[in-house]
């Protein structure tokens, strides 16, 4: 067992990865195998030391449940949480994530499911959205009850991750049983040994999830800029301080999701000062007032949230990131071999452009309840 | 044409540039040996006029219309191809006409017993060592006096 | 009478070297240098000598060279020589001791006991010749958060900053957008001269930052730069009126200043000739007291009505900065002062320079800036309001990277004052409350200013700012960093080296090796 102090969280730790994403915008749904044949295919990439996925979609039946993903390392663990979530909310449902036994994937945690809402007076007494509410719950199960973690809990949607390749963990979650309209994934690298299960990706904030490559610079100075709003930088890990960034801009400001993506990787002076002065005017202050979350070195992400993602370079394109587009489907992935795996012959294969954001939506046909990101939920 | 012009608004008196013009155009053209070793005394041809609180250094302008060309008695005053103003040596008898005609007082009387010295615009080594070495940019070498350096 | 105050140093003059040229004689305003009687040989007073290195520095064979005086009090680790001597003069005169430049007392220099990260292998380096590299700054006041609005039928989650005319719900307040995070420092024309305020006031413009008229009002030579100029209001309100708010950067109220925290000034009336009285709007001859405390602000809330009577005076068009020195509860200050208004805070540390201060409290009063810097961009974030003003950090900053660290620290920009005399010419003798400085800086001595060609010597200062801006981005290239913003607060960049626990904790980095 690895020591406590060299886990996310205890120490800040760079990861090089492997990426991917695959959207069928008219919201159909469809298996976890064609993600983990695409992340395979960038097996090298990864070192076997974390995969994971995100899916959306996919538990149409309890789409009005928070889909809460936890780790255990004890049964003193869980019992404590449960009660602590039993006092919260209430469960509809719960169990066991089904997993299946893979010769590479060791020492798993035990993985467990519950549906949950909050409890009605409890949120009304709280006064805070019921997002909100979730949100602080479950970074307070995180940061305060050793040995466990949600590791995802959004509506109608699920974080599947854990230490090995992601193809394997795939198997291990049997992810070929779900059916998502939208798959995100990734493989990780990471520059020591942690063997801690939560400190995989993608990382899940509600809805938010996501998946990351690249080791930005600015993590400190973007650390200590959300962290002024209430956040908690638990894992130290970029792809958590990106999905509180997003939070904060989109959930709590009510910027829609290309402003955010703008703020992250603004333009450069140098083009502000050739816009025309009325989009200077609007970008200056973007720069001036959120200066704090500009995000710089190289990454490259995507996004994911119930309805869509986005896919995002850094403004110097200092990572890789290939886009194709084949009728409805949308591929990003870190490299082009994990698209055509798929998808032979795109209709249009593209590289994510530094600093402008792919965002791709579902189309609104009455699948799924709508949620609009942007929207100030009060 | 590049002369050296005194701004003397900033002007400082403190006579470094009689200092290192004398020392360039001593024999050996080294500070401590002209002023110490060198048997005749070296003599600067910029003046500086004045006292630290109003001064400005002086050299021979150049002018457009010498007097000094014009009233040397054997010719050896003369304009050169440059448009500066030197002295042939070889023809000056040492009359001192130039001396007392320069109504700058940019000429003088030479080190040895005929010749007279004055500004050469230091054109063997490039920029007057003068304006080189002035520590308050109170001597500039440019192309008139508004500037153009 | 017996002259107990032997002289501190000895000029030595290399009698082989020495031509008699005598420029030594004509520049030393301390009359160190002068011809014995015979007119051809040279001799020194070492007593009138502060080692400010005008002579040595212009004399064309380097034939002198200046030392401390060898003599020495008998030793004692408790009766240091410099009390004694301070002993001497106090006992000779009666009255306060009086020193000019930063303390230069031998306290922890923060600066130097932290190290930089740079990009290896998970990361990479970006090379600043090749690629872009940001260090433009907005200094003021802003918002938690920005909020674009198109037309009326447009729902506001889908409207963009690039949607067709989209526009700001609410305008920015008053930004100073700056090329580059360094700002020349309050020096007001009295304790230095014109020439060095234009100086600075040339190369601030040329370099698209600003530079700080002080308290001394600003001279009609230097309206020309007036939108490059930070004016200051300060206790004695000097020079303040209508135009000379209406046409500066910004506005700073000046509180305290490091290197005399707690202490006012006192222009003697001798020195308020026509150009100073003019200046400043106070008849000639007159004393300029700035009296220690501003006499209509004996709390925050008093601070507040003064930012607000500043704004209201230029119609909301101006930041206005409060000036700060680093004390003891600099953090819990700061905090106040942002919360009354203030859309940037200077925090001017204990080590900053002056004209002149009482002695005793320039050496013991305050804190260095670093700490004080450090704790006070925590508390705002704790407070979550460290967004919403600007931060700059002052107080003998000495080169570049001591930049880096401040803004690593956490602060937006940085002001220099003492670096940039020494650029055009200072050599730090720190008497510049003599009013004889050699080097046409802290004087107003006409035969001594003309000693400074602003011409010339803002194109020194130029190149002190460009060569600083320049190993900033080398350094931040280095980290990975491509915008000055991203440096901001980043700690992580910073490892402390020999420090404490304590100040560690203090200053928010963790330790070498860590």
């Amino acid at each position: 067992m690895l020591k406590n102090s060299l886990r996310e969280g205890s120490v800040r730790i760079p990861a090089g990865c492997a990426i991917c994403g695959i959207i069928d915008r008219t919201g159909k749904r469809f298996s976890g195998d064609e993600i983990m044949k695409s992340i395979a295919t960038m097996r090298e990439r990864s070192n076997g030391l974390g995969g994971g996925f995100a899916a959306y979609g996919i538990y149409p039946q309890y789409q009005d449940f928070y889909a809460l993903h936890v780790f255990y390392d004890s049964t003193e663990a869980k019992e404590r949480t449960e009660a602590f979530l039993n006092t919260h909310f209430y469960i509809e449902s719960s169990g066991r994530i089904p997993t299946v036994k893979v010769a590479s994937v060791t020492s798993p945690p035990r993985i467990w499911r519950y549906f949950a809402k909050p409890d009605r007076n409890r949120l009304s007494e709280s006064g805070l959205t019921e997002e909100e509410y979730v949100a602080q719950c479950v970074l307070r199960v995180n940061r305060q009850f050793d040995g466990a973690y949600i590791f995802s809990c959004g509506k109608n949607m699920g974080v599947f991750k854990g230490v090995g390749y992601p193809e394997e963990i795939g198997e291990f979650y049997q992810l070929h049983h779900y059916e998502a309209y939208l798959w995100t994934a990734h493989g990780r690298f990471p520059t020591n040994t942690p063997g801690w299960w939560g400190g995989a990706h993608p990382f899940a904030l509600l809805d938010w999830t996501i998946v990351h490559n690249g080791e930005i610079s600015s993590y400190d100075a973007n650390r200590r800029y959300v962290e002024m709003f209430g956040y908690t930088c638990k894992l130290q890990t970029d792809t958590e301080v990106i999905t509180y960034l997003y939070d904060l801009l989109v959930r709590k400001h009510g910027l829609d999701l290309e402003t955010a993506s703008k703020v992250l990787t603004a333009p450069l002076w140098e083009e502000i000062d050739r816009m025309t002065p009325e989009q200077q005017e609007k970008y200056k202050a973007l720069r001036a007032v959120y200066a704090g979350a500009l995000v710089t070195g190289p990454f490259s992400i995507i996004l994911g949230f119930n309805g869509g993602m986005v896919a995002l370079n850094d403004r110097l394109k200092l990572r890789a990131l290939i886009a194709a587009e084949h009728g409805d489907r949308v591929y990003v992935a870190s490299e082009e071999s994990a698209i055509r795996v798929l998808c032979p012959t795109p209709d249009k294969v593209w590289a994510v452009e530094g600093g402008k954001p792919i965002i791709e939506w579902v189309r609104n046909d009455g699948l799924w309840p709508a949620i609009a990101k942007g929207s100030n939920h009060d | 044409m590049k002369k050296v012009y005194p701004r003397e608004e900033w002007c400082l008196g403190c006579k470094l540039c009689e200092v290192y013009c004398a020392a360039a155009h001593s024999r050996t053209g080294d500070l401590i040996s002209a002023f110490k070793q060198e048997p005749k005394k070296p003599v600067s041809r910029i003046v500086v006029e004045g006292n630290t609180q109003h001064s400005i250094a002086i050299s021979c302008r150049h002018c457009t219309a010498a007097p000094c060309v014009e009233s040397c008695i054997t010719g050896a005053m003369q304009r050169r191809p440059d448009g500066s103003i030197g002295c042939d040596e070889t023809r000056c008898v040492g009359c001192m006409t130039c001396v007392l005609v320069c109504p700058f007082g940019a000429v003088h009387k030479g080190e040895g017993n005929k010749t007279i010295s004055k500004c050469d615009l230091c054109t063997e080594r490039g920029t007057p060592t003068c304006v080189e070495h002035c520590p308050a940019f109170a001597l500039v070498y440019q192309e008139n006096e508004e500037g153009g350096r | 009478m017996i002259n107990y105050t032997l002289p501190e140093f000895l000029v030595d003059r290399d009698r082989d070297r020495c031509i008699q040229c005598g420029v030594c004689v004509r520049q030393c305003a301390n009359e160190v240098h002068f011809f014995a009687p015979d007119g051809a040989s040279l001799r020194t007073d070492d007593a009138k000598c502060v080692n400010c290195q005008r002579c040595a520095t212009l004399c064309p064979t380097h034939a002198i060279s200046i030392r401390k005086n060898p003599n020495q009090l008998r030793e004692s680790a408790n009766w240091q020589p410099q009390l004694i001597r301070e002993i001497y003069k106090q006992a000779d005169t009666g009255g306060v001791l009086l020193s000019g430049m930063g303390n230069p007392q031998n306290y922890p220099v923060y600066w130097d006991k932290l190290l930089l990260n740079a990009s290896q292998v998970t990361n990479p380096s970006i090379d600043p010749l090749r690629e872009p590299m940001e260090t433009r700054v907005m200094i003021g006041r802003k918002p938690d958060s920005l909020n674009f609005v198109c037309d009326a039928k447009t729902p506001r989650e889908k409207c963009s900053i690039n949607s067709p005319g989209s526009r700001l719900a609410e305008p920015l307040p008053p930004q100073l957008e700056l090329k580059t995070p360094i700002l020349f420092s309050a020096m007001s024309f009295g304790s230095i001269s014109l020439n060095a305020q234009k100086s600075l006031a040339m190369a601030a413009q040329r370099l698209g930052t600003v530079f700080n008229c002080g308290e001394g009002g600003l001279h009609a030579d230097l309206l020309p730069y007036a939108k490059n100029c930070v004016v200051q209001v300060a206790s004695g309100r000097f020079g303040v009126y209508r135009d000379y708010l209406m046409n500066s950067a910004a506005i700073e109220i000046k509180v305290g200043q490091g290197a005399k925290p707690g202490i006012g000034g006192h222009l003697p009336g001798e020195k308020v000739n026509e150009e100073v009285s003019k200046t400043r709007r106070i008849p000639e001859g007159t004393d300029a007291l700035s009296p220690a405390p501003h006499h209509d602000i004996y709390s925050i809330e008093d601070l507040r009505q003064l930012i607000f009577a500043l704004k209201e005076a230029t119609n909301y068009t101006k930041p206005v900065f409060v000036k700060i020195a680093a004390v003891h509860n600099a953090a819990a200050i700061a905090s106040g002062t942002a919360r009354a208004g203030a859309d940037a805070i200077i925090i001017d540390g204990f080590r900053g320079g002056t004209g002149a201060a009482p002695t005793r409290v320039r050496d013991n009063v305050g804190i260095p800036v670093e700490l004080a810097l450090a704790v006070i961009d925590q508390r705002l974030r704790d407070e979550g309001i460290r967004h919403h003003v600007s931060l700059i950090a002052t107080g003998s900053i000495r080169c570049s990277t001591d930049v880096v660290k401040a803004i690593a620290l956490g602060a937006d920009a940085v002001y220099i004052a003492s670096a940039a005399l020494i650029s055009i010419g200072c050599h730090l003798c720190r008497n510049c409350y003599t009013g004889k400085c050699n080097w046409g800086i802290a004087t107003q001595r006409e035969d001594l200013t003309r000693r400074l060609n602003p011409e010339e010597m803002s194109l020194r200062a130029e190149n002190l700012i460009h060569a600083w801006t320049h190993e900033l981005t080398e350094i931040m290239g280095g980290m990975g960093i491509n915008a000055i913003d991203s440096l901001r607060g980043n700690r992580l960049m910073l490892r402390g080296i020999g420090l404490s626990q304590k100040e560690l904790d203090l200053l928010g980095v963790l330790h070498a090796g860590e």
